[in-house]
């Protein structure tokens, strides 16, 4: 949204692709209907409005609906809008797919009433829909925001159940100075757990063995902290271990990727204004590196910039001068992350579910099923997915990639950035024979 | 259990209908389908085609194709990246796809 309207204000043509029905994105979703009217949501939240309002402009066509399923060399871009597709092409593509949920495999995943804690934060944006009885577990600050939206909004969590440890806090604590940086973030975050503390809901932190069970319907969780076992009733279990970026696109458009340890998932291999590899393909925002909303912001109008002095016949070198502003928010927006990272890291048990956990939910490969493929000679992604069908289906590995990858570093010892991540294919989301059949393609 | 497993909270937005398999549904304007159908009750929205296991939405934002239903017969629409019109016709998909044999 901010690269739009900044390359739309510095006289570019822009032809936004959004595949969802409203601007927004999923920090700011549906922030058009809602404006200010959902106050539990917070403050933050109605910033997207002046983003959102920023893209009336003449020079921006919004076509929202539209999912892109190819990117070709051009570059070409071919989208879906209402069961039609059509290519246009266009000097510069920014790709800005934003983050996802990271796959959390446990036992019970799949069960109806476990579900992404940020999806359970999409409803509360787009219907005013508040989790009845609901437990928040896994770990990252998102737990924090949404107990305290559900707080605000009369519906306190039953409880709050945290995988990360007092001894990784304490050893995230020598990034600390520099996430003062970004005070407004820390702050936020104190508040936040004061809330929290005042509603009274209860908080585990340690917590492992995660396990969700089902009857008719009710869903009982059971977890264990400090060798204990807890078990707590409810409808809802929502479960969060941060957000990876979107990648199938931005793989299918042939971008080389790099693997960031800190925060054991794919991203796109870019330069500091968004310049990948590809000529003509950008990225910015959480899909190009999860840094959050802040950052994605400065970063929309950073690579913004830099197409609009190519487009002018400028000198790229001009660009940071241009950018200054941004570069400086974008830095201090930044800042928090290596302390968010290294406090909150994903907890090892989803990265090696056990044996009877489906990982691959479209085709219910369960975790064991890859280890077996693994164990008669898989060596490869492409090796398990052919061998057991994990990747298959019509997710095309968003909900199942990264834990293929941490299996198959657990069984083989090959580190997770040397196995190359599952190659994603056009269409990157299914289109009809029909679409395709009709598909104009201009010479 | 059958009841929702979210409060919608009072509002004075309107309201829509559509329909679940024949059967009417009112939802709240600019809700999606898969809100709607998650804001009408608990039940599952498919069961999987392998083992028959009931699921509903998952991740809300076209990511993981948990909510795949058939939109005024259109199959395999990922219902949380559609808006719910008055009078829609939504029809729940289970299993596998059939192979139909048509004849003549």
């Amino acid at each position: 949204m901010a690269a739009a309207a900044t390359a739309a204000r510095g006289g570019a043509q822009v032809v936004l692709l959004d595949e969802q029905p409203r601007p927004g994105g999923q920090i700011y979703r549906n922030i058009t209907r809602n404006k200010t009217e959902l106050t539990y949501l917070g403050g933050d939240y109605a910033k997207g409005m002046e983003l959102a309002t920023a893209l009336d402009h003449p020079n921006i066509s919004c076509r929202y609906g539209s999912t892109v399923w190819r990117i070709d060399d051009g570059p070409r871009v071919t989208f879906d809008q209402n069961g039609k597709s059509s290519s246009i092409t266009a000097p510069h593509v920014l790709i800005a797919t934003g983050a996802q949920e990271r796959p959390t495999p446990f036992p019970g995943w799949t069960l109806p009433g476990v579900m992404p804690a940020g999806a359970a934060q999409i409803l509360m944006k787009t219907s005013d829909l508040v989790p009845r009885n609901a437990v928040l577990a896994g770990t990252g600050p998102l737990l924090y925001l949404i107990a305290s939206q559900m707080i605000d909004a009369d519906n306190p969590p039953l409880a709050i159940v945290e995988t990360q440890t007092t001894a990784m806090l304490l050893k995230s604590a020598r990034h600390f100075p520099r996430a003062m940086l970004d005070r407004h973030a820390i702050f936020k975050g104190v508040a936040m757990l004061r809330k929290i503390r005042r509603a009274k809901v209860r908080r585990y932190v340690g917590a492992s063995a995660f396990h969700a069970v089902s009857d008719k319907g009710r869903l009982s969780f059971h977890f264990k902290t400090q060798g204990k076992s807890h078990s707590v009733a409810c409808d809802l279990v929502l479960t969060h271990q941060g957000v990876v970026p979107s990648t199938n696109l931005q793989r299918a458009a042939g971008l080389p990727m790099e693997w960031n340890p800190a925060q054991a998932c794919w991203q796109p291999q870019k330069d500091d204004e968004g310049k990948t590899p590809v000529q003509g393909l950008w990225v910015a925002g959480d899909g190009a590196g999860v840094h959050g909303a802040d950052a994605a912001r400065a970063e929309g109008v950073i690579v913004a910039n830099a197409i609009l002095c190519r487009l002018h016949g400028l000198r790229p070198e001009i660009a940071p001068h241009v950018n200054a502003h941004a570069l400086n928010h974008r830095f201090r927006a930044r800042a928090i992350r290596p302390f968010l990272d290294a406090a909150y890291a994903p907890s090892p048990e989803i990265f090696s579910p056990p044996d009877g956990t489906v990982v691959c939910r479209c085709e219910e490969v369960t975790a064991g099923q890859v280890r077996q493929a693994i164990s008669s000679g898989a060596d490869g992604l492409r090796q398990v997915k052919a061998e057991t069908r994990a990747g298959m289906g019509p997710c095309q590995g968003r909900m199942c990639g990264l834990t293929l990858t941490h299996l198959l570093s657990e069984q083989t010892g090959i580190p997770p950035d040397e196995i190359p991540a599952l190659r994603a294919r056009s269409p990157v989301k299914p289109v009809t024979l029909g679409a395709l059949a009709e598909l104009e393609i201009e010479e | 259990m059958q009841d929702s497993r979210f409060i919608r909270r009072v509002t004075d937005k309107a309201l829509v209908s559509f329909t679940l398999d024949g059967e009417t549904v009112v939802a709240q304007a600019g809700d999606t389908v898969a809100a709607a159908l998650v804001a009408h009750n608990a039940s599952p929205l498919r069961h999987t085609g392998l083992s028959g296991a009931p699921r509903t939405p998952y991740c809300m934002m076209g990511v993981c194709f948990e909510c795949l239903v058939e939109i005024n017969g259109r199959p395999n629409v990922q219902s949380c990246l559609i808006e719910v019109q008055d009078g829609m016709q939504v029809r729940r998909m289970h299993g596998f796809r059939k192979i139909e044999v048509r004849h003549g």
